[in-house]
């Protein structure tokens, strides 16, 4: 694979991937904020990564949406719940998914 | 490094030890694709060395591998990786200062952000977002290597049900925060937006979307405010 300009872009994103990281923690240091904003903030962090367990369990924008992934999270969802230690969790959940496409369910 | 484990208990080590290897198995089928995709194999690792991101270089090379423009892919890959700006914003102070911050800042990522915010005392916030920080940013790029240097040996993951475990482990690790109900609503609601537009809009929108969620974490205004 020798695309024209792909190592630039390679750097590009690792520059502009660190560009985004920095700039978060950069722009608290400076700003003085209310105990209010922050609580809106770290409320922020707990949004976007529930955004991402969902966006990620119901891939609506991909076309290839199933019930093997959703009911694998769910499992894995109620485990955790119930204060399983992470590892049985997890392994839980990738056994589900993995049994029910196993049997043909996607 | 030492303080870093004294602080912290067996069950958030077991659980830091959890992510990082689940990491570690999505960096061999990352590997293994990327070379399947006719890549050299020190693109991906050198990838996941400097980017860190995993969604995203999974985008880029997929984009270029098939026939989209370079730049179109940095777009994309940026596009998705957007949420590491909010991210930082609402992390708690746990960067460091001088060299530590620099890499500090790099080991950013939807694991290590989930250990931050996780309840409990500041030191611990801090000990859990490094360990987890660093455990990712030496598993992945580890797992790539051993993924592009199997390449086509390496099983269908969603096989394997490994699609499963990046959100499991994200949900697990918020689950506690999420038992207050103040928080539950607009993260319930963020989830919401963000799953109903992820049909229309590109990779890495749906997720800041979901920010609008935050709406419904404001306190309706007291008498005095309204009065004024």
């Amino acid at each position: 694979m020798n695309a024209p300009y792909l190592l630039p872009a390679m750097l590009a994103l690792a520059v502009g991937t660190y560009a985004l990281r920095w700039t978060g923690p950069a722009m608290r240091h400076r700003l003085r904020l209310s105990p209010r904003a922050i609580h809106l903030l770290d409320t922020g962090a707990l949004v976007l990564l529930a955004a991402l367990v969902a966006t990620a369990t119901l891939p609506t924008g991909s076309g290839h949406l199933g019930i093997a992934l959703p009911a694998g999270v769910g499992v894995g969802g109620v485990l955790a719940w119930r204060r399983a230690p992470l590892l049985v969790t997890v392994l839980a959940a990738a056994t589900t998914t993995a049994l029910l496409r196993l049997i043909g369910v996607h | 490094m030492r303080s870093i484990w004294r602080t912290l208990d067996r069950r958030t080590v077991a659980a830091v030890a959890a992510a990082c290897f689940a990491v570690g198995l999505f960096g061999v089928s990352y590997g293994a694709s990327t070379i399947a995709a006719g890549f050299p194999m020190w693109m991906p690792i050198v990838m996941a060395v400097t980017v860190l991101a995993g969604g995203s270089e999974l985008l880029f090379f997929g984009i270029v591998a098939a026939g989209g423009s370079p730049l179109a892919a940095v777009v994309a890959g940026l596009l998705l990786n957007a949420r590491h700006l909010p991210y930082g914003l609402s992390a708690p102070e746990v960067f460091g200062r001088g060299w530590k911050r620099v890499l500090g800042i790099h080991v950013l990522n939807d694991e290590s952000v989930a250990f931050a915010t996780a309840p409990g005392d500041q030191e611990r916030k801090r000990a859990a977002y490094w360990a987890c920080g660093i455990g990712v940013a030496l598993c992945w790029p580890l797992g790539a290597t051993l993924g592009a240097a199997l390449g086509s040996l390496v099983p269908d993951t969603s096989a394997l049900g490994l699609d499963a475990v990046f959100p499991v482990i994200l949900l697990a690790l918020i689950l506690p925060a999420l038992r207050d109900r103040a928080t539950l609503r607009p993260v319930l609601v963020g989830a919401g937006l963000a799953v109903s537009v992820a049909p229309f809009v590109p990779a890495g929108l749906p997720v800041l979307i979901a920010l609008g969620g935050l709406a419904f974490a404001l306190r309706p205004p007291t008498p005095e405010q309204v009065a004024a």
